[in-house]
């Protein structure tokens, strides 16, 4: 994308020195030391988050009530599945994890701007993680532990209908972890406006430092209203405190969805934007070829997050609102069909003329836009009120956000992993065995999700722990999706058992992927120096981000 | 109540059969999920009638659209593959294209939009109705009531649990014991409240899904083509027995609805005999069999 004085930059050496372990992983305020123990931290809770929804594909495999004992600790464990993926895998992972690795290594910025703050930034996330497993443990309702209410913890079912203390250690957690993601937010904004190399202008910039700017400038606006509403249930929950949210006192239950969904919308994005970028830069490796269009992916990017906050009720079409709200709130959300099509436009017309290596990174980003574009256009779908109306609350939403998410979102961080291992770590991972757990992947969440949609067509409820017979055969089918996405987690394990067993024999030079990867992190050394870049690079050519 | 469903079970076939003999039902249409069904519920009202026909113009553009990427995809893969095409173009830029492919989404999205449109506001401005339903919701059962007929109380339709179900021939947690009825061809006006969680009233074969928000009553409508028996589910989260509280809707013949509104709403009410409220049900089917 831009040229390089390859020879012009120096890098520190060998003789940086590293800390000691305690002090290294628990004082961390080196930016990759705090990007690989994010990556960890998602893994766990991904594993943790995976296991829930395994228990819960077993459930429903077959009619009748077969595996939980309790019918709220099914809620609890949908409730607990969604909070988990969303706040401790996905967020933690791609913009924790690889924006810390990369951010300021593809910028040319030596760390981050504040590295303490970064330090803070992690060691919430385990505080809040911890605050999610103790609410499983304590009484939630009147029904059992935990907290039933769903990840969308509507009142009055998170105020009345969850008395016990269960929801508030949620509360709490997730307050932590939107300060984590808040401090993570000014860290990046900061680092990417003011510490980019001299010469890197905000339109030679990487795709992935745009992406993850939008997506930090979409964490600081949005998880402060989550934060408030999450203040508001919390107040509202006290024996004679306040009444935002019930309406026996003049408060509305309602407003909790708007303010939710305000924070809810953007967090969709905030999922799947770092996605784009990581992918962008795998395609445009693989195919040796500049990213086609650099500017309209970058500003269908802005725009996408500029559109993200003012489309929240399409969320909300059945709670009863006036229909030129609604007929607002289709029309905005069609609008963003147009930047999403760029951008998957672009990845194809990048493709195009290339020189295309199918590897494994590769693999995983055309999996990714084969996968977003089904989901994407199930959203077109459920963007019109009117059809809305039917599919709301089906299976067929739960299949189109887990196209999106499990299968968009989980797809971009298995690619950026696969993409950025080496650099990472120094060695190389087996090809087969990844080659092995993409294709155990993509099979299983297809065979889980897309018969989901017929599940959602035929008007089967989300949230159910039984269902009439009439569902019962795809639900089945899509159960045996959950056993082919087990199988596929063990090959991803066994893979980074292998590798790092092998890591010796499998050691890999700055450049690994060849003369298709340009960006600044493939001109120094994998794994990198404790600190990069003490003397700055210097970027110049490549007007705007191409070449000419 | 899990008890008394396991009573229920123990005390033998016969004794529910005898009832059932007693009452007939369920020898009508019935309208609810198909089985392994992959499509759109039957349509039983025009409102649901156009939604499937907006879902379809939709479903087909995606589906185009899905198959034009797939195979773009394709193709690409395999004519720039390495070993086809070993030096890549370095073309980064074409502004026609950039401007195609920004222009056609917008020109599909304003066809899309138009019969969206269409179907939304025919579905949430009401027409002149002829009368209206007030349903309740509640943890967890439904509460039915007719604000035009005050002879008629507010009854209260819970779900039939397995052995009632199979009992009178009904799909389980679908079938209820007192169904809303409705006559056929008649615009209804719904209004919808509930008295303490969420819930959300959904009758998926009418086009119909209106949350039932405390403090808030939400209105919509329908017009039922044929007389039947159909089902939903509640669709807003609302705690335990979220999947326990379905919704059936009983559409009867003008005349019919005016002998059961005559009578106060007694014999429509089929499951009378059976009298399996929670508190007393046992008790009853036990009374039956002596």
């Amino acid at each position: 994308m831009v040229a390089i004085h390859g020879e012009d930059i120096p890098v520190a050496h060998d003789h940086d020195e590293k800390p000691a372990f305690f002090e290294r992983w628990f004082y961390s305020t080196n930016h990759k030391d705090i990007g690989t123990l994010y990556l960890i931290f998602g893994m766990f809770s991904g594993l943790i988050g995976g296991f829930l929804s395994f228990m819960m594909r077993m459930e429903l495999a077959s009619p009748g009530i077969d595996i939980f004992t309790n019918e709220h600790t099914y809620l609890v464990f949908v409730t607990m599945h969604g909070l988990i993926m969303i706040f401790f895998m996905v967020m933690p992972a791609l913009i924790g994890g690889f924006g810390n690795w990369f951010i300021p290594i593809m910028i040319g910025a030596p760390d981050m701007a504040f590295p303490r703050m970064n330090n803070l930034s992690f060691w919430l996330l385990p505080v809040a993680l911890i605050c999610l497993m103790v609410s499983f443990f304590v009484p939630g309702a009147a029904e059992g532990n935990g907290f039933g209410g769903a990840w969308v913890m509507y009142p009055p079912l998170s105020t009345t209908g969850s008395p016990g203390p269960a929801f508030d250690f949620i509360i709490i957690g997730l307050l932590a972890a939107g300060f984590s993601s808040i401090f993570g937010a000014i860290n990046f904004i900061t680092t990417i406006l003011n510490m980019r190399a001299p010469g890197m202008t905000m339109h030679k910039m990487p795709l992935f430092a745009w992406s993850v700017l939008v997506t930090a400038f979409l964490l600081l606006l949005a998880l402060p209203v989550l934060a408030a509403a999450l203040f508001m249930l919390l107040t509202d929950r006290i024996e004679g405190g306040t009444a935002f949210f019930d309406p026996a006192r003049g408060g509305d239950p309602q407003m909790f969805q708007h303010l939710f969904w305000f924070f809810g919308h953007p967090e969709v994005y905030i999922m799947i934007l770092p996605a784009f970028g990581i992918v962008s830069h795998i395609i445009s490796t693989f195919s040796k070829k500049p990213i086609f269009g650099y500017l309209g992916m970058a500003y269908a990017m802005v725009s996408i997050g500029v559109v993200g906050f003012v489309v929240w009720a399409h969320h909300m079409y059945t709670i009863g609102m006036d229909v030129n709200v609604k007929a607002y709130f289709v029309l905005a959300t069609l609008v963003i069909a147009v930047p999403t099509g760029v951008k998957v436009f672009s990845w194809l017309a990048t493709m195009w003329g290339g020189s295309i290596r199918f590897s494994v990174p590769m693999l995983w980003a055309l999996g990714f836009i084969f996968l977003f574009v089904i989901g994407g256009v199930t959203g077109v779908v459920l963007a019109n009120a009117g059809v809305d109306t039917y599919l709301h609350d089906t299976y067929y939403v739960v299949a189109h956000f887990h196209y999106v998410l499990s299968m968009g979102a989980v797809f971009g961080i298995f690619a950026g992993w696969y993409y950025w291992f080496g650099k990472m770590f120094g060695f190389h991972y087996s090809g087969f065995l990844a080659r092995l757990h993409f294709w155990l992947f993509f099979v299983g969440v297809n065979v889980i999700f897309f018969p989901q949609h017929f599940l959602g067509l035929n008007a089967m409820p989300r949230r159910y722990i039984d269902y009439p017979e009439e569902f019962a055969m795809w639900n089945e089918i899509s159960s045996y999706g959950a056993w082919i996405t087990l199988a596929s987690v063990a090959v991803f394990f066994i893979m980074l058992t292998e590798a790092f067993l092998k890591r010796n024999k499998r050691r890999v030079g700055n450049n690994y992927w060849g003369e298709g990867a340009t960006t600044l992190e493939w001109t120094i050394s994998s794994p990198p120096p404790y600190h990069q870049f003490s003397v700055l690079p210097r970027i110049d050519g490549g007007d705007e981000g191409h070449d000419h | 109540m899990r008890a008394i469903n396991a009573m229920l079970s123990t005390m033998g076939a016969g004794a529910v059969s005898l009832v059932a003999a007693t009452v007939a039902f369920a020898q009508d249409k019935q309208v609810g999920p198909e089985p392994g069904g992959w499509f759109f519920q039957e349509a039983a009202t025009p409102v649901m009638t156009d939604l499937i026909w907006v879902h379809n113009m939709v479903q087909i553009i995606i589906t185009a659209i899905v198959i034009f990427v797939v195979v773009l995809m394709g193709y690409i893969c395999i004519r720039f593959r390495e070993s086809k095409n070993p030096v890549p173009s370095k073309t980064s830029h074409n502004t026609l294209i950039e401007i195609i492919w920004t222009v056609v989404p917008v020109i599909l999205l304003v066809i899309i939009a138009i019969p969206s449109m269409n179907l939304l506001y025919k579905q949430d401005r009401l027409p002149e109705t002829e009368m209206t339903v007030k349903v309740v919701g509640n943890t967890w059962n439904w509460l039915y009531s007719y604000p035009d007929y005050e002879n008629v109380e507010e009854w209260v339709s819970s779900p039939l649990d397995k052995t009632q179900a199979e009992t009178v021939g009904q799909p389980y947690l679908l079938a209820t014991d007192a169904p809303l009825v409705v006559p056929v061809g008649t615009k209804v006006k719904v209004l919808v409240t509930s008295v303490n969680n969420m819930h959300s009233w959904a009758m998926p074969s009418f086009g119909v899904k209106m949350d039932a928000v405390p403090g808030i009553i939400n209105e919509t409508w329908f017009e039922v083509y044929e007389e039947g028996t159909y089902y939903g589910q509640c669709s807003e989260i609302c705690g335990i027995n979220h999947y326990y509280m379905p919704i059936e809707v009983k559409v009867v013949s003008k005349a019919e609805f005016a002998r059961f509104i005559a009578a106060g709403g007694e014999p429509a009410d089929k499951f009378a005999a059976l009298n399996i409220d929670d508190a007393n049900g046992g008790a009853a089917i036990i009374a039956a069999n002596e």
